[in-house]
């Protein structure tokens, strides 16, 4: 991979003072990804260019990092590093020039104080989101951005560019500030780091954009991407630059949740509303004992938690993960142990008969079926309502019939899901289990009410009847 | 009672619970040693000992007696004799034992050792590690002494009573099988249905199962069989039909000639109560036998009371493999004796309600049964005997006018002869038994946490719960359906690394490998680069129905090798793969078939992967390369020495362009299934057919060669003798010039049936292709590169390959879905198993 970087301050020459490297040399640095070498290709009183070309063996480079390096394309033989430009070369840049990235420069202070005309290029860089977002990120930093996407191979057109873009920056800037710029923004463009980032990933952070980034219209966008989306940090670092005097309050993400925006931001969100309906409609069944099958990160678990009226409350999901984002969430390790007692979260899926989910006065089943394959349905009904047999049963699934309303949408809310039901889809299946089961069924609506196309969500309270077996 | 020898001899139950009796230092633990083995004997003291560090800690008892308690349990639990040395002179401490016994169903023996007090007291002087008072043995001989008369009554099933010290070291322990344990028989059995008086059908029933009848005056008293088979009657001989007489004269002339085992049924339980004279309602055909066997002779009537009343409930066959109960029998109560055992055993999983006709609702264990032994049973009449999880039941309903059916063991063989009339009125129409049956159900204990399973092919696997609880998430969300799940590929371990110059792979180790594993013949498949399949296709909607339950109109399923469907929809796909395979369905003569095969091209499925991960690096590289080689070149015109970095610039440039070469070439335009072809290499499995257990590579390969179809794409191969170098030599050739124009490599496979331990198929990759594994410069880093452990890998091979094939042949043998789920699970959670995947 290779970057250059170029001058037409007269004399043009002096960049090497300003980069601490001669001009007429070439020098190696050894890097823990491999070799960084500084040369320049031009050296006149006119135009000096001096290229930094970082050569990294993957094969090595994946031999000695552990499996457990958090880019996983590290891990990887077959990957870009050696070619494109990534945070491996912004850290290459940011060693290799030190001195010039400090601003400092004994024999030329004063050059080094000022903005002086720069170009640079890069010809293969990492870009998720396209051109468009170099030109957000660069522009108003003072650079006339030239950035063109390259395609993924020309023998095969239809399929489009690749996520590279050939970058050229031209502006007058000070040498330090572009320098702090492109360690910082290498990994942002690319959104991908080669290191585990630590508490002072926030550090480096403000100290190589003090100066420019609290004022950049993009910091929030940057110091998310910076920071690999890991929202302590970005939270830690939103606060701090918040500090500083800009407002980034809405820029802190919301809990993300698997639902599409609603079509009016003020609203209640749905998965609100839909907590909300549900919790109530457990209080008028009077279930004392709550079971949350595919309860995720436990969102609405955590409501149950914090309802006393509970006396038991159980969430199992499919995902080992989800199920420790939900532990961490109900705190699970804190609770004491009379809590503890009451909740319990365990690994299970629908299609499988599982003794654990019997016992429970109801059975909450919200938003899951829609990710259940349709031929995998008959053995979640007989799993839930034949064998587990909870006194009442809530399910909610989307009414496919509301989807018009939202204009992002085209085909079904999510892609996980495999099927999404009308209404009457929705009414003769539940009205089907309930007879097949002997239970009876209410249905209801959750979300705003649309004359013609109904509410977004639907759901069915089905209450067993007591002098049936299945 | 005494032996011939005139030494004493008590009989203790082989699997159960005996507790000693006796008062500190009667010596009841040297008894135990003397008698048992050290495993067996579960001492108080021990277990204080394990609690607290010091045997004679007393206040650690409680402690200690949850500790003896768990011991026990888990040891009867398991089947094992267990012997507890404790004083137990006190009733409470004797009876939480026998609750222990009860809650496992085991019998319960006492062995009282009762020495005089004053030989207590003298050896518990005698011990340096004890201080009990007199008074403490004193005690304690009294607790005895007012236990002893009350023992008997305590649920005990003998107490044996020991006095005085040359008795106490005389006396020989004789282990007494349990009645129901026939291990010792093997068989082979034929098992006969309920009978119900219906001596016509039994007759004409034997004579078909080839049985000779023999008869004293016309009258039928036993029956042998010319191969030495053996009869197995499930109970229910007698009531509602016309000769139940005739029928026990027949049977207990069997048993007695050792022909013949028959275990009690409830209606023979109810005869007996009613021959004795209890008072017992006369109802379901009760009255019939009674009023039959009113005109057989009072020696005849006392010959059935006897036999009748030496009916045990179930019997244990073949090792363990087999056991028969009138209406079967659960897994944990096989081999037990105790009265819920017995009447489980008669009357089956009772709730206590009756339907609507006023029959006992039955729970169905056949259901929920996993255990490892086939369960044949009658007691419950259907219209037809079916298997539910390694269970039967052959009450076909004789006496309704059904047919009486037996089952051939270890055949799994049914035979039957049809009523020759209705007997007797159903209380209940006959119907079939699949009312509560759901062969598709599966359970979470089937699949989740640490298991391992039993292979023919590999042993005992051990598949670890993280790997479960990982293949789980895929298998519930983005496999198939687990009806057409009946197989999963085992992963394929790379040839041992070569040496020779540019070679990382190379078949001249394949060959070596396979000779030192005492393989002589070889076939070297060309290794299609495209996405592994398996096909699973039955004939038509109505095999897909009967076979594999599929009752949505599915008649097949193409899926990868983690069970993923390949495309949206498959249906196209194996409608087209059905009419390829048309010659195949006729010369194997199957409805269904599964096939090994590779889907074809790889840009099919994996355009995607090709697109974010090689096309991508790819236009990284041709892009980045050139841009560095010209700056370089201004460096070098301004005499700077960059000839290094040129030159291996311009070697990084070639390598990149080979890169795109060698993954392009697996890129063909598709729409839709237009253009995806499949590679079939073997066939897996077809109607009552293991054949990837049972058939050569050769075989398979002929078979499959008949294939002619656009949706066929041929498996070119060639044979290897192992011993012929100039072979070896031209087989290397063959994959060099296939390699060279774009192939992937080979997949190297014993020609013949191999052995265990070696591996199923090894695959030798060529020099280009293995570009896009390692990496487009990866023949600069051979060195590092060669440092590769394929153990793991292999291990995994062999692991899979042997699940697989379990799951094939359970299949093929009709074992219930969870019994072929649960192996192809397995496959699924090994694959979860980190390991490097460029291997």
């Amino acid at each position: 991979m290779i970057l250059t970087i170029s001058t037409t301050h007269q004399p043009a020459t002096d960049l090497g003072f300003l980069l601490h490297k001669h001009p007429d040399r070439v020098q190696s640095f050894k890097q823990s990804a491999g070799t960084a070498t500084v040369f320049y290709p031009e050296a006149s009183k006119e135009r000096c260019t001096v290229a930094l070309m970082l050569e990294v063996d993957p094969v090595r480079l994946a031999r000695s990092h552990a499996r457990n390096t958090p880019d996983f394309s590290l891990a990887q033989y077959v990957n870009d590093r050696s070619y494109a430009a990534s945070s491996l070369l912004g850290v290459a840049l940011a060693d290799v020039f030190s001195t010039a990235r400090s601003g400092r420069c004994t024999s030329r202070q004063e050059l080094a104080d000022s903005a002086i005309p720069l170009e640079i290029q890069i010809p293969v860089l990492p870009c998720r989101g396209g051109p468009d977002i170099a030109h957000r990120i660069f522009e108003p930093l003072g650079w006339e951005v030239e950035a063109l996407p390259i395609p993924l191979n020309e023998a095969f057109p239809e399929w489009g560019d690749s996520r590279y873009i050939r970058l050229r920056l031209a502006g007058t800037v000070r040498l330090a500030d572009a320098l702090n710029q492109l360690y910082v923004l290498l990994p942002v463009l690319d959104e991908s780091k080669h290191y585990w980032q630590g508490p002072d990933e926030v550090d480096k952070l403000m100290r190589s954009g003090e100066g420019w980034l609290a004022a950049h219209p993009e910091s929030s966008l940057i110091t998310r991407r910076y920071l690999g989306r890991r929202r302590g940090l970005t939270n830690v670092a939103l606060a701090r630059l918040a500090e500083l005097g800009d407002d980034v309050e809405d820029a802190v993400e919301t809990v993300a949740d698997d639902e599409t925006p609603q079509r009016e931001e003020k609203r209640v969100p749905l998965n609100v509303q839909r907590h909300e309906v549900v919790h109530s409609a457990l209080l008028e069944l009077g279930a004392r004992s709550v079971i949350d099958l595919g309860c995720g990160p436990g969102q609405f678990l955590h409501r149950l938690v914090k309802t006393p009226f509970f006396d038991r409350v159980a969430g199992s999901d499919i995902s080992v993960r989800s199920l420790q984002h939900a532990a961490r969430r109900l705190r699970v390790e804190r609770m004491s142990e009379r809590q503890a007692d009451r909740v319990e979260l365990f690994q299970s899926a629908l299609t499988y008969e599982d003794e654990r989910f019997a016992g429970y006065d109801a059975a909450v089943l919200m938003e899951v079926i829609e990710h259940v394959d349709s031929f995998r349905l008959g053995a979640l009904e007989r799993v839930v309502f034949g064998v587990a047999r909870p006194a009442a049963v809530i399910v909610t699934t989307p009414n496919y019939e509301y989807n018009v309303l939202y204009e992002q949408i085209d085909g079904l809310r999510h892609t996980d899901h495999r099927f999404e039901w009308t209404r009457e889809q929705f009414g003769s299946w539940s009205d089907g289990v309930a007879a097949a089961y002997g239970y009876r069924v209410q249905r209801r609506g959750v979300g705003d009410l649309h004359e013609r196309f109904g509410t977004p969500t639907q759901m069915a309270v089905f209450t067993r009847e007591e002098n049936r077996d299945a | 009672m005494p032996d011939i020898t005139g030494r004493a001899q008590i009989h203790v139950p082989a699997m159960g619970l005996i507790i000693l009796i006796g008062v500190s230092g009667s010596g009841k633990s040297t008894f135990a040693r003397t008698h048992f083995k050290p495993t067996e004997i579960v001492s108080s003291d021990f277990c204080r000992g394990l609690v607290a560090d010091d045997e004679n800690d007393q206040s650690a008892t409680p402690d200690a007696f949850d500790v003896l308690h768990y011991i026990v349990s888990t040891r009867l639990r398991r089947g094992l004799l267990t012997v507890v040395d404790a004083t137990n002179v006190q009733q409470a401490a004797r009876a939480s034992l026998i609750t222990v016994a009860k809650s496992h169903d085991v019998l319960v023996d006492a062995i009282v050792i009762d020495v005089p007090e004053a030989v207590a007291i003298e050896r518990n002087r005698q011990r340096t590690d004890r201080d009990f008072g007199g008074h403490v043995i004193s005690r304690q001989h009294r607790d005895l002494r007012r236990s002893l008369r009350r023992l008997k009554k305590e649920g005990f099933r003998r107490v044996h009573v020991l006095g005085g010290t040359s008795q106490i070291d005389a006396v020989q322990v004789v282990r007494e099988r349990p009645w129901n344990d026939r291990k010792d028989l093997h068989g082979p059995f034929d098992i006969i249905g309920d009978v119900h008086g219906c001596s016509g059908e039994l007759r004409g029933l034997l004579t078909q199962l080839g049985w000779k009848l023999e008869y004293d005056d016309d009258v039928a008293v036993d029956a042998s069989h010319p191969e030495g088979r053996q009869a197995v009657f499930v109970g229910d001989l007698v009531d509602r039909g016309p000769d139940t007489p005739g029928v026990l004269r027949l049977v207990m002339g069997m048993i007695a000639s050792g022909n013949a085992l028959c275990v009690s049924g409830n209606h023979e339980a109810k005869l007996l109560r009613a021959l004795k004279g209890s008072k017992v309602t006369v109802s379901h055909g009760l009255a019939e036998s009674l009023a039959q066997l009113d005109r057989e002779s009072e020696d005849f009537r006392n010959q059935a009371i006897d036999f009748m009343n030496g009916l045990i409930s179930h019997y244990v066959l073949d090792d363990g493999r087999l056991v028969v109960a009138h209406a079967g029998l659960k897994e944990t109560y096989h081999g037990r004796a105790s009265g819920r055992v017995r009447s489980f055993a008669l009357y089956g999983d009772t709730t206590g309600e009756t339907d609507d006709y006023g029959l006992p609702v039955r729970y169905p264990w056949a259901r929920e049964y996993r255990g490892k032994a086939m369960v044949v049973y009658g007691h419950i009449p259907s219209s037809k005997a079916e298997w539910v999880n390694n269970t039967m039941c052959l009450d076909t309903g004789v006496v309704f006018g059904g047919a009486l059916t037996a089952l051939r063991y270890p055949e799994r063989q049914i035979v039957s002869v049809p009523a020759e009339r209705q007997w007797y009125e159903p209380v209940r129409p006959l119907g079939p038994a699949t009312t509560d049956r759901e062969p598709s159900v599966l359970k979470i204990s089937d699949v989740a946490g640490t298991r391992w399973l039993e292979t023919a092919h590999s042993g005992k696997i051990k598949i670890p719960e993280e790997n479960a609880a990982a293949a789980l998430e895929i298998m519930s969300r983005f496999a198939v359906d687990p009806r057409w799940l009946i197989y999963l590929p085992p992963t394929m371990s790379p040839v041992a690394t070569s040496k020779l110059d540019g070679f990382l792979e190379h078949p001249d180790q394949a060959f070596d490998e396979y000779a030192g594993w005492g393989v002589t013949r070889v076939v070297c498949e060309e290794k299609h680069m495209g996405s592994r399949a398996v096909a699973v296709i039955a004939k038509d909607a109505a095999a897909a129905r009967r076979r594999f339950g599929a009752d949505d109109g599915t008649t097949g399923a193409v899926y990868t090798r983690t069970g993923r469907p390949f495309f949206a929809t498959t249906t196209d796909l194996v409608d087209r793969l059905r009419d390829a395979a048309a010659p195949l369905f006729a010369s194997l003569d199957t409805d269904w078939l599964a096939l090994d095969c590779e889907l074809l091209p790889w840009s099919a499925k994996a355009l995607d992967l090709i697109k974010t991960q090689y096309a991508s690096v790819g236009a990284a590289a041709r892009r980045s390369l050139p841009e560095a080689l010209a700056v370089l070149e201004a460096a070098k015109e301004r005499g700077l020495d960059v000839g290094d970095l040129a030159s291996r610039a311009g070697s990084r440039l070639r390598n990149a362009k080979a890169f795109e070469e060698a993954y392009a070439a697996y890129v063909r335009p598709t729409d839709g299934l237009d253009g995806v072809t499949l590679a079939p290499f073997q066939i897996l499995a077809c109607e009552g057919r293991p054949l990837a257990l049972t058939e050569p590579h050769e075989w398979h390969l002929a078979e499959l060669a008949t294939l002619e179809s656009d949706v066929i794409t041929p498996t070119r191969h060639r044979f290897v003798d192992l011993s012929s170098q100039k072979e070896r030599a031209a087989a290397t050739r063959w994959w060099l010039d296939l390699t060279a124009h774009g192939g992937e490599g080979m997949v190297v496979k014993p020609a013949h049936l191999a052995g265990v331990r070696v591996q199923p198929g090894i695959k030798v990759r060529g020099q280009e292709y293995l570009r896009i594994i390692y990496g487009p410069d990866y023949t600069d880093s051979l060195d590092v590169l060669r440092d590769r452990h394929l153990g793991k890998k292999r291990q995994l091979a062999q692991r899979e390959h042997g699940l697989g094939l379990e799951a094939l042949t359970a299949f093929v043998e009709r074992e219930p879905l969870w019994k072929v789920h649960q192996s192809v699970f397995a496959v699924l959670a090994l694959e979860t198993e980190p390991v490097d995947p460029r291997l």
